[in-house]
């Protein structure tokens, strides 16, 4: 789960890390009062969207797409200016590196105050899936695109692991700090930040954390002046707060509405909607779509358990897709029975009056019996032996290559 | 001889009196699995019924292994106590014995319960950590066998193919492969799809190379991370007995977590382009579709002169 930066930097502010004076605004009146109540010479009119590149990235109209301004992060230097920028950012729609054309429509702003900065670095912790621990990488390089360093420079790179029995040590802290070539205040200010941002990973079970710039100023203090901040989904039921940094209209709805029956959906580009149980049976039916010659519309993982009424939810789901114009459905039955099922694909195709083809491939736990119901309905389901024989199905059914 | 769990393991369960726990308790007494019991905390002193016959339960896994003895535990308790039951076992098997295998089934455990239990059982090395988020692991028997997890028990029979996977349902389907041109298997193991878990890959690989039933592998591993390409480079090294992948997610979108937790290419990292890739580099003989499994597993055993 992301949070957007202007949460970011009040959790650490909350949590000891030094950042810049800001103030989250909807409107370009707050925005304007924001300016006033910093009472800094220079501020940074930020946009605040959960994607990257936004310094980068181009504003349009989101009705008639027409260019509105370059830039979703600017400098203030004005009054005027804090105007100008937020009316242009607020409410169009900003295209970045990492929103793909569609861009995301901005809704929120977060006016800071200026800062005058000596060096720019690049700070993330994250969990290591390799050495399965906290890590914790900066960089002399920052404001960079952390990939590029990674790919050209990889010895501009520091990395410490931290052993989760004995917690960030001193030296490490140090080291690192040393390894960016600080030294005096510089680095006790790093030192300090550094122990308490890894407190704030721990205690509220962060996915993520990735300051780039992190900077140092004329005073030798270090500073997070950016905050890209994810939570580890699991560990929702101990932050009863998430609820409220959830940005819904950052995700999307249907995604949302799968989660809450307990199904994992993920919609895709293509035009065969597909029904499966496991996630990594369900990821293989998509690949094999794909294969012989068609696209997927989706991912959909109905779990292990799934009921009548679960099947019923993913059909209309994947129905709402109006580029759909076939379904696979893909069952392995192992605690799910296939009897169970092939009732639920009947009730609910007859429940949606379903008018697109419908390829069924059931196979384990009771599969001769689910055959037998479909066989015996009155509903035009193609039944399939195998994922293949299932995917060249749907795939020439609704007139593709195979 | 299979992998870790002999056909007469004696297996407890954990959360034995919950609903899950019990569901699948009962299924693997069914399947011939020898259950001696289970641990539920405030429980101690009760008994449940599995296919018509009580089995005790204990208050801690430290009085339920030294009244039983028992090889192995699987874990079905819900995803805010799963990291410490995971630590309360291995704790107990290395104290008690100096030894057992951990299999843990529960899936949505916050990663870092999962970095610190993973921690702990690494400093007790005879301890063993199956999972999480994962189908568990079976050893099929000549009759019945031992089932400790969730996978449907009678799409199995015993043989001479290793499986190793991070998916459940795909495992089943790499079983059904086998089965399919007249193979058993000797173990099944299912690894789990969180980013953060126990056993890996390699393990399953150096075992499965090590056993005298196993004479090939199959190896199903999905997007995300790059434990497959580790395990192609170490399989190239080490393993001589022919090897089978597949990898799932050849079309999931970046950024995007499919389903599992671990299932994300992030960075443009983890790709299936690139697992498949590190697997042909290793000589690993790929299947692009999972039906396909048990025509290039075929294939494979006679290159091997094993059929």
């Amino acid at each position: 789960m992301n949070i957007h930066e202007y949460q970011g930097k009040a959790l650490l502010k909350a949590n000891g890390v030094p950042v810049l004076e800001g103030v989250h605004c909807t409107s370009v009146e707050q925005a304007l009062a924001a300016y006033d109540k910093l009472n800094s010479k220079v501020v940074a009119v930020k946009s605040q969207i959960h994607a990257g590149g936004r310094g980068k990235g181009t504003l349009f109209n989101p009705e008639t797409r027409e260019h509105v301004m370059d830039g979703g992060v600017k400098i203030a230097f004005s009054k005027d200016e804090v105007e100008k920028y937020s009316s242009h950012i607020l409410g169009n729609l900003l295209v970045t590196i990492q929103t793909g054309d569609e861009g995301k429509v901005v809704n929120n702003l977060y006016i800071e105050s200026g800062c005058e900065i000596e060096h720019e670095y690049y700070l993330a912790l994250l969990v290591d899936r390799d050495n399965k621990s906290v890590l914790i990488m900066a960089s002399t390089e920052g404001g960079m695109d952390i990939e590029d360093v990674a790919h050209n420079t990889p010895e501009l790179i520091h990395k410490i692991s931290v052993d989760p029995n004995s917690g960030l040590l001193g030296f490490q802290k140090r080291d690192l700090g040393m390894a960016l070539g600080l030294s005096g205040a510089a680095l006790k200010s790093f030192f300090k930040m550094l122990g308490k941002m890894y407190d704030m990973f721990v205690s509220n079970d962060c996915a993520m954390v990735e300051i780039n710039p992190l900077v140092k100023n004329k005073n030798d203090e270090i500073i997070a002046l950016d905050a890209k901040i994810s939570f580890d989904e699991n560990a929702e039921f101990r932050h009863k707060n998430w609820d409220e940094l959830r940005d819904l209209s950052e995700e999307e709805d249907v995604e949302i509405r799968a989660k809450e029956t307990g199904l994992s959906y993920v919609k895709l580009d293509g035009n065969i909607g597909c029904l499966v149980n496991g996630a990594g049976l369900a990821m293989a039916t998509m690949d094999v779509i794909k294969l012989y010659g068609g696209e997927p519309a989706n991912f959909l993982d109905v779990g292990g358990g799934a009921n009548e009424e679960q099947v019923k939810t993913a059909f209309s789901i994947i129905l709402e897709d109006p580029n759909v114009k076939g379904i696979l459905v893909n069952i392995f039955g192992g605690i799910m029975r296939c009897d169970i099922i092939a009732r639920g694909v009947i009730a609910a195709t007859e429940a949606l009056s379903l008018d697109v083809p419908l390829v069924v491939r059931l196979a384990g736990t009771n599969v001769d019996e689910g055959k037998a119901i479909l066989a015996a309905s009155s509903l035009n389901i193609h039944p399939a032996d195998d994922l293949a024989e299932g995917a060249k199905k749907i795939v020439s059914l609704i007139g593709g290559e195979a | 001889m299979a992998i870790w769990i002999e056909e007469d393991a004696k297996v407890l369960v954990q959360g034995i009196t919950g609903k899950q726990g019990h569901f699948h308790a009962d299924k693997m007494v069914e399947y011939g699995t020898n259950i001696v019991g289970g641990c539920t905390p405030g429980k101690g002193g009760q008994t449940v019924e599995l296919q018509g016959k009580d089995f005790p339960v204990w208050d801690s896994m430290r009085e339920a292994i030294a009244a039983t003895d028992a090889d192995a535990t699987v874990i079905y308790v819900p995803p805010p106590f799963a990291g410490e039951a995971i630590m309360e076992a291995a704790e107990a098997f290395d104290s008690v014995k100096g030894e057992g295998v951990v299999v843990c089934i529960t899936e949505g455990i916050p990663t870092l319960d999962m970095v610190k239990a993973v921690s702990y059982v690494y400093n007790r090395p005879g301890v063993r950590l199956i999972g999480p988020n994962c189908p568990g692991i079976i050893t099929p028997g000549e009759n019945g066998g031992a089932k400790i997890g969730i996978m449907p028990g009678h799409i199995h029979a015993k043989g001479r193919i290793g499986i190793v996977s991070k998916s459940g349902t795909l495992t089943y389907e790499a079983v059904a492969q086998t089965m399919s041109i007249g193979e058993g298997q000797s173990t099944c193991v299912g690894i789990g799809g969180d980013p953060v878990n126990g056993t890996g890959f390699i393990d399953c690989l150096a075992a499965f190379e090590a056993d005298e039933q196993t004479e090939a592998i199959v190896m199903i591993g999905e997007i995300g991370g790059n434990a497959e390409q580790e395990a192609a480079a170490w399989a190239a090294e080490n393993v001589t007995k022919p090897i089978v992948g597949f990898v799932a997610g050849a079309t999931a979108p970046p950024g995007k977590r499919m389903g599992h937790a671990g299932a994300i290419i992030s960075g443009g990292k983890g790709t299936a382009e690139e697992k498949f890739a590190a697997f042909e580099a290793a000589g690993i003989a790929c299947a692009k579709d999972p039906s396909e499994l048990g025509a290039v597993l075929l294939e494979s055993l006679k290159k091997a002169g094993l059929r």
